[in-house]
């Protein structure tokens, strides 16, 4: 049944691709001087607690602001562990 | 009045003199008067990927400095007459370039030459700067691997920032990708980024795609461009991109992924 279960299996090329996105935002962001000054702060915070409850690398912590048109959206992204690997 | 091509990628190693190197021999060889320009201060080696090395006399710093005339520090192609190098200096002089004596040079060769190429050094310090400040076009060379797409994409941010055509508020830089030691066979086993991937990351247009291939260790072995080999795949690829660069509709080959690798795929191998 397990096998159902998992999720199919990503290729390194995908990783490297995501990987890749969310940097070159984040670097993007960065170039142009357009991040609000409580982000850097926001970022380390919500990084300390995440990892203070779950536990988890922080490397596998991702904090992102993209701008569209209309909004901003920030995007957190974690990576949890998986139970069984406990 | 001469075009000015940068061939750039920020990251070293990812073959932007291999790229200069055949790109200004396959436009001399398409009969345009061509010169092609290190800007590696320090570390020349496009005179040896060219096989021009033991001609070397003046380099672009003694002209800059007055101690040559243009003239004497071009060398011409002993394959293609419309083809010349100029050298750079090995001295470690960090301020042996500046705006004013790149732009002077820059200049002049515009009178006799059709196709100005200058290769990049790596990194973004005084002499990638000086290299990308007067272009018109700049090739950007990406390998499919995470750095160079990085560096690539750090590179196109400073073409936007601080070229001439940036600075004095001019029609932009126009910008090509061009992606080096492509293997089919990784991508389509998904080990490798593909050629969507890394154009949709960097979001410029693709010039072209060099498969990887050992003619190109041999090419710089000998010290003849690979685009003389016209019997390689790097070569004709090569060749291809330079026809585009002029305009010309040319599809892309050498996507095909070898055969035997499907056999490999069923057995796991």
């Amino acid at each position: 049944m397990d096998f159902f279960r998992r999720d199919p299996p990503k290729t390194s090329a995908a990783m490297a691709k995501e990987r890749l996105q969310l940097i070159l935002t984040h670097e993007h962001q960065g170039n142009m001087g357009s991040e609000p000054d409580y982000l850097p702060a926001l970022r380390q915070e919500l990084l300390e607690v995440i990892s203070k409850h779950a536990g988890i690398d922080l490397n596998e912590v991702s904090v992102s602001l993209e701008r569209k048109p209309d909004k901003e959206v920030l995007e957190v992204n974690v990576v949890l562990p998986r139970h069984d690997a406990h | 009045m001469a075009k000015i091509i940068v061939v750039t990628s920020g990251k070293g190693g990812v073959g932007k003199t291999t790229t200069s190197a055949s790109i200004a021999a396959g436009l001399a060889l398409q009969g345009h008067a061509t010169v092609v320009i290190d800007f590696d201060v320090g570390l020349r080696n496009l005179d040896l990927i060219m096989g021009c090395e033991r001609r070397v006399v003046y380099d672009m710093v003694n002209v800059i400095q007055g101690d040559a005339r243009l003239h004497q520090a071009l060398i011409q192609d002993k394959r293609c007459d419309k083809l010349h190098i100029l050298p750079t200096s090995q001295t470690r002089d960090k301020d042996a370039l500046d705006k004013q004596g790149v732009g002077q040079i820059l200049d002049e060769l515009q009178q006799s030459f059709d196709y100005i190429i200058c290769d990049s050094p790596a990194g973004i310090e005084r002499g990638a700067l000086m290299a990308l400040y007067y272009a018109d076009e700049a090739v950007i060379v990406t390998n499919p691997e995470v750095s160079s797409v990085r560096d690539s994409d750090r590179i196109l941010g400073i073409l936007h920032a601080k070229s001439r055509r940036a600075e004095q508020g001019l029609a932009p830089v126009k910008e090509h990708l061009l992606i080096s030691r492509y293997n089919p066979a990784r991508v389509a086993e998904g080990e490798m980024l593909s050629i969507e991937d890394i154009q949709e990351l960097l979001g410029i247009p693709l010039l072209g795609m060099i498969p990887e291939s050992e003619s190109v260790l041999k090419a710089s072995n000998a010290g003849t461009p690979v685009v003389f080999d016209r019997e390689s795949r790097a070569g004709q690829a090569y060749a291809d991109t330079v026809r585009r660069l002029l305009g010309h509709d040319c599809p892309l080959r050498f996507l095909e992924v070898e055969k035997k690798s499907l056999l490999k795929r069923v057995f796991g191998g």
